[in-house]
């Protein structure tokens, strides 16, 4: 008797709290298809709202822009991080303790810290560039800020999570099979692209997946450093501050549904792996 | 090839040159007039926003407990269903936390507007309006929103690893629900809650967003006074330099209160 108590408690407690988590977001939705502006009053059924939205040339141009720099950064960050991660394995204990206390500065760090700090460094070598032109007579581009400060700004919060994936398995790797290989006729590099690569490749893949998601996602530091440049969420925020806008709703509801695909074709994918090992 | 050192060469020139130096300028900025010369003054001049200190940090401070008492709950009962709902639950949780969140903020703007949804909802009734948004409560109510699977996703992480042997025993042994709480699950569950109190406590005592779309003007927030002196009116960057040092500080501190170890298990555990 108490125990059906607990159990219906527990299911009440859990259906509110994960109304808490999707009320707002189906509200968002229900509001994308709302013939009027209101955000409040649903007025009638329309699909104009998606049709201006993929006629945005502001928020298409965005998007571009955001897959464009996650792409770079994710494939860059998801190279030199994993070499590095091979790299601080080889150390000593000591200065693997260096590395890593470094590397979780961006991690622990607030995000507008770490924004504000690159963007000073950014106006710092912005200034150089402007003293170098003026004295030296060299004619570097003046305007740093656009798409090399943000390239640099999301490969740097990017790396660390790539070796704090990639280090753990190289950990687990067992030294042996490297060594046999070795033994048996390959030449270091062969046995790193034949025997060590593999191991590490599920690792590497999710390191380059979460990357990728960071930097889409990530609107505070490229805020600070993209200087007029704008990257979807950047568009977003600008939005949000126009405050009547219901393409925005729209905008959710697209996001929304691409993440769930994403999920759950993910989902699919490791059930699959896991009942293939079973 | 997998002895080789220098192949982290790379990455520690980068680290350095662009997380290190960075840090580095932070600090030179708030101890430096506009003029370069050493000065103390921007850090004196942050006692005028002492308030805005103390606000961030309570209200911060409150929503990261909101959080840890509605996921715990939440992060106990995930750990002990069936492994096949567990994967269904655990991606109920993350996926809210994918969508960007400056939609799920803009999402309680129109939910908590003076003739928004809510009252409109509770004027059904006869009850209200309220004056919900541009609220204190409001902005806490952004940061538990928005945060919250941060913390439910550690705990949960936590508390898999818990038998439930170990649970029963406590019962078996005469533990009535407080004591099998306080001497069993909390303990153990620490790892997780340290990690779930810094990943709920550090966006929420460093937000601008927040505040600013569920706080209105007067709900200034550290965040919103770093933002305005790089790039809204301000424009004050030795000021704002020190305001950073002294937030990193904070964070720090909190971070060090809450115990490393358990974090890096969890950020792992996380992402």
């Amino acid at each position: 008797m108490k125990q059906s108590h607990l159990r219906a408690l527990q299911r009440v407690y859990l259906v509110l709290l994960f109304s808490f988590m999707y009320v707002p977001i189906a509200v968002m939705a229900v509001f994308s298809f709302n013939e009027s502006k209101s955000r409040t009053l649903f007025t009638g059924f329309t699909f104009k709202w998606y049709e201006s939205l993929f006629h945005n040339e502001m928020i298409l141009s965005a998007l571009g822009l955001s897959l464009v720099v996650a792409f770079i950064a994710a494939a860059f960050a998801t190279v030199v991080g994993t070499a590095a991660a091979i790299g601080i394995n080889a150390m000593g204990k000591r200065s693997q303790a260096v590395i890593n206390n470094v590397s979780y500065m961006p991690v622990v760090n607030p995000e507008i810290i770490t924004g504000v700090s690159l963007m000073l460094l950014f106006v710092v070598a912005k200034d150089g560039i402007a003293w170098a032109n003026d004295t030296l007579g060299w004619s570097l581009p003046d305007n740093i800020f656009g798409l090399p400060t943000l390239l640099i700004a999301h490969i740097s919060f990017c790396l660390p999570y790539v070796i704090f994936n990639v280090s753990p398995k190289l950990r687990q790797l067992d030294i042996r099979v490297y060594e046999a290989a070795l033994d048996l006729g390959c030449n270091p590099r062969q046995a790193f692209f034949k025997v060590v690569l593999p191991e590490l490749a599920p690792a590497i893949l999710s390191a380059f997946l979460i990357c990728l998601t960071y930097s889409i996602d990530d609107f505070l530091i490229s805020y600070f450093t993209s200087g007029t440049t704008q990257t979807l969420p950047i568009v977003i925020y600008s939005m949000t501050r126009k405050k009547v806008s219901p393409e925005i709703n729209a905008l959710s509801t697209v996001m929304f549904l691409v993440i769930l695909a994403i999920i759950l074709f993910y989902n699919y994918l490791d059930g699959r792996r896991e009942r293939r090992k079973a | 090839m997998l002895k080789n050192k220098s192949l982290a060469f790379p990455y520690v020139v980068w680290m350095t040159v662009f997380i290190a130096v960075p840090l580095l300028i932070v600090v030179y900025f708030a101890f430096t007039n506009k003029s370069g010369a050493f000065t103390l003054e921007n850090i004196t001049a942050l006692g005028d926003y002492s308030t805005v200190f103390v606000r961030s940090l309570l209200l911060a401070a409150i929503a990261t407990v909101i959080c840890l008492v509605l996921a715990f709950p939440v992060g106990y009962w995930l750990s002990r269903l069936p492994v096949s709902s567990q994967r269904m639950m655990q991606m109920l949780v993350i996926l809210p936390m994918w969508m960007n969140f400056l939609l799920r903020t803009y999402a309680w703007m129109s939910l908590l507007e003076n003739n928004g949804l809510i009252n409109r909802f509770l004027g059904l009734f006869g009850i209200g309006p309220f004056e919900m948004i541009n609220t204190q409560g409001a902005v806490v109510l952004g940061m538990v929103y928005n945060y919250l699977p941060y913390m439910i996703l550690p705990l949960y992480t936590a508390m898999v690893k818990i038998d439930a042997s170990v649970i029963e025993a406590a019962q078996d042994l005469g533990a009535d629900v407080f004591r099998v709480l306080g001497r069993v699950l909390i303990p153990l569950a620490m790892p997780g809650i340290a990690t779930g109190i810094t990943m709920v406590f550090v966006p929420s005592v460093s937000t601008f967003i927040i505040s600013r779309m569920l706080g209105g003007g007067d709900t200034m927030l550290v965040g919103d006074l770093i933002e305005l002196q790089f790039l809204g009116n301000s424009y004050n960057y030795n000021l704002g330099s020190a305001m950073s040092l002294v937030l990193m500080v904070i964070v720090l501190l909190c971070m060090s209160l809450t115990n490393t170890s358990g974090n890096k298990d969890g950020v792992e555990g996380v992402v």
